[in-house]
């Protein structure tokens, strides 16, 4: 017997897995874990993409701290992830509205989660018409009660908002599916048994419904922070970042500056990116903290 | 489609994706001995593309030994395209903006010197309106195949209604800006959503306020930004601001979407470019309605000068058919070639000696450009490096919002000034 065969042989078990993780990994590694490096290197020289690569250490870091719009994009990711959140609730409570069983009620599910079906962009030029001016409903609506018309997205103040409410459309519609969900998979036992113990209302939903929505909350949650942090369709749709950078987020502003039409600074981008990055590495480690709890506590 | 006959087309195509390989392998080794070229175009507008094959079959129909291929790219897919192309797969000849625009490309040498071209056809004397828009370091980059003015387009059957004459100065262009308020018309629509728009504006208001010489210098990045000089402009700019000129709301809007102010007549005047008579005209106005005139002067003392940004056309450095591609830039800098394809898409041929179409605004633009004496730029993005140019129009967005933070704004742009120059 050859010695690779031995140790085949010997180690079969052993050695299994690690073959049916290889693709994986490869691909992991190629596509996700060296550019990450690679953006990090990137962040240390100044450089178009075109010509050559000038290093200038923490220039890129140094200058990002002077940046005025950078600490607007940042101020808006905290708004944009603490907004987001209210796509939990609120999809929880359509949810639980749609949880029955009527005529039609597939039909009005279907409805309700058509937003998220839908393309960003859609959602985008949809909401951008909404706010118009001019013409929008929103305006409209204002001046029938007698206010006067706000131009949302050209107003440093209300931009970031009117986004993340379109934002905030499809991600209810989200969360209300997984929700729904969620719902199917209720111990009706339980129910039966609170409902003996005269348990109702508020009461069911937050000691016995609520516990068992877990897992689903849990979901909810990963993907509206997650989407939170990288929104991007919708201010490339809605404003592309202004007016005058007021409605910057930073995977936009990364974007802009690195392969937009003034952009070409790489290194600046990276630099932006790495932020980014390390912003979403606090919350993926306490993601997997809890992850590892679970699985231990199991 | 059952699924057997389905295959049965994937293998029939299959077949017939050979055979035609078998067929273009000696067809592409004849070509090669006769002579290619390979063109790159961002001419995905109608008008454009149709410009561009009209002059492709005319240099095919001269010299017919010579196979073109011309791909037609998006116009905004084609401005990240032509980074890639030209440093990998190169095509012999590429189209892109004059100014500082081409520089990032001329320095990282993706572009070719084309002086020869310039000396052996003459093209100082036919093409000089653009030349020292596409001259870098003394050395041509670039024929120029087409340009066109910029200025104000009114509503000319308004202005006759409330007696109001095309201003040619400073205080005739706020009085009839006044005029057209009292009678509840908005002067000036501009949408400043993608703020390049507000850039015509700080251009003008610069050209006139302290002349073409002054205005490349600040576009260049050697003057500062709180320069008294740039005060004064930004000053004359506030009194417009003050005095409510602008549409409501601007920022809301693209170009495009101030239009129909415009259109319906609720205000009176636009700083454009001549691309906006087109849409003006499929909206309903006709040349009783819409006129042109040239921004008027603000300082007596200064010479006109006009943006009229240029369209170009470069030899890539990478060419594999040099001769030939330099042969099409003969070609398409040509007075008959340049009257073709500008009738076509339009716009103004930059050979002096073409001919400008029948068409009011084109006359009047080339009329005014053909009295310039202050000089032509090229419109403040292509003429600013890019960094500079992104933070100088949001700048301008801002201000024309915010007049009241000028410092903080002309403050920033200075910082942006600075780390360029470095």
């Amino acid at each position: 017997m050859s010695y690779v065969t031995r140790v085949w042989q010997d180690h079969k078990a052993a050695i299994t897995p690690w073959l049916f993780l290889l693709p994986g990994i490869l691909m992991f590694a190629i596509y996700i874990v060296i550019p990450i490096f690679q953006s990090i290197a990137i962040s240390f020289y100044r450089w178009d993409g075109l010509g050559e690569k000038t290093f200038i250490g923490w220039e890129n870091y140094r200058e990002l701290m002077r940046d005025d719009i950078f600490f607007t994009a940042l101020q808006n990711n905290v708004i944009w992830l603490v907004l987001y959140l209210l796509a939990l609730p609120a999809g929880l409570l359509l949810a639980l509205f749609l949880n029955q069983t009527t005529r039609g009620i597939r039909i009005y599910k279907s409805l309700f989660f058509f937003p998220f079906v839908i393309s960003q962009v859609v959602v985008g030029l949809v909401f951008s018409w909404f706010y118009d001016p001019s013409f929008g409903l929103f305006n409209t609506a204002l001046m029938k009660i007698g206010l006067s018309p706000i131009a949302v997205l050209a107003d440093e103040r209300y931009v970031t908002y009117g986004v993340i409410i379109a934002g905030l459309w499809p991600q209810i519609a989200y969360c209300m599916i997984l929700y729904l969900t969620g719902l199917n998979a209720v111990d009706g036992e339980q129910i039966e048994a609170a409902r003996l113990d005269n348990v109702r209302g508020w009461r069911m939903l937050w000691y016995v419904i609520l516990p068992q929505l877990r897992p689903a909350t849990f979901i909810a949650l990963v993907v509206t922070v997650i989407g939170a942090l990288r929104s991007f369709d919708l201010i490339s749709i809605m404003t592309g970042g202004g007016p005058w950078g007021s409605s910057q987020v930073l995977a936009y502003y990364m974007y802009e500056q690195a392969f937009s039409e003034y952009g070409f600074r790489m290194g600046y981008g990276a630099a932006i990116a790495v932020v980014l990055f390390a912003i979403m590495l606090i919350y993926i480690g306490f993601f997997l903290a809890k992850m590892y709890r679970d699985e231990k506590g199991r | 489609m059952s699924i057997k006959s389905g295959i049965r087309k994937i293998r029939s195509s299959m077949v017939a994706l050979t055979t035609s390989a078998l067929i273009a392998l000696p067809a592409l080794a004849g070509t090669a001995m006769a002579g290619e070229l390979v063109i790159n175009t961002d001419s995905s507008f109608p008008a454009v593309k149709k410009a561009f094959q009209a002059a492709v079959t005319g240099f095919e129909q001269e010299n017919p030994d010579i196979e073109v291929t011309w791909n037609v790219f998006d116009n905004e897919a084609y401005k990240s395209a032509i980074r890639n192309f030209l440093s990998a797969e190169s095509p012999d000849l590429a189209t892109w903006f004059a100014g500082n625009r081409m520089l990032p490309y001329v320095n990282a040498g993706l572009f070719a010197p084309i002086d020869d071209v310039w000396a052996e056809n003459g093209l100082d004397k036919t093409l000089k309106a653009a030349e020292s828009a596409v001259t870098f370091n003394g050395t041509k980059w670039a024929v120029p195949y087409t340009y066109y003015q910029w200025g104000v387009y009114y509503r000319k059957d308004l202005f006759a209604k409330f007696g109001i004459e095309v201003p040619t100065t400073w205080e005739e262009f706020k009085a009839a800006g006044a005029k057209l308020q009292e009678n509840g018309i908005t002067p000036v629509a501009i949408g400043t959503r993608f703020p390049w728009t507000a850039a015509g504006w700080f251009d003008y208001l610069n050209l006139r306020t302290n002349g073409y010489d002054f205005h490349m210098a600040v576009t260049r990045g050697e003057i500062p930004w709180t320069d008294d000089r740039i005060r004064k402009t930004m000053g004359h700019w506030a009194e417009l601001l003050k005095a409510g000129f602008f549409l409501e709301n601007h920022a809301a809007y693209s170009w495009q979407e101030a239009l129909p102010a415009l259109v319906n007549g609720d205000a009176g005047m636009y700083l454009m470019g001549n691309f906006i008579v087109a849409p003006l005209q499929e909206a309903g106005l006709t040349d009783d309605q819409l006129g042109f005139f040239q921004f008027p002067v603000i300082d007596p003392t200064i010479a006109m000068a006009e943006d009229a940004p240029a369209n170009t056309l470069h030899l890539a450095a990478g060419a594999r058919n040099v001769a030939e591609a330099k042969k099409f830039l003969a070609y398409i800098a040509r007075a008959d070639v340049q009257t073709m394809m500008n009738e076509i898409m339009g716009q103004l041929p930059v050979n002096a000696q073409s001919s400008v179409a029948d068409d009011p605004y084109l006359q009047a633009g080339f009329k005014m450009l053909s009295n310039v004496d202050g000089g032509l730029a090229q419109f403040f993005d292509r003429d600013a490096p890019a960094e500079m140019a992104k933070a100088g129009m949001e700048g301008f967005q801002e201000f024309m919002v915010k007049p009241e933070r000028l410092d903080k704004i002309l403050a920033r742009l200075e910082m942006v000034r600075k780390r360029q120059t470095q």
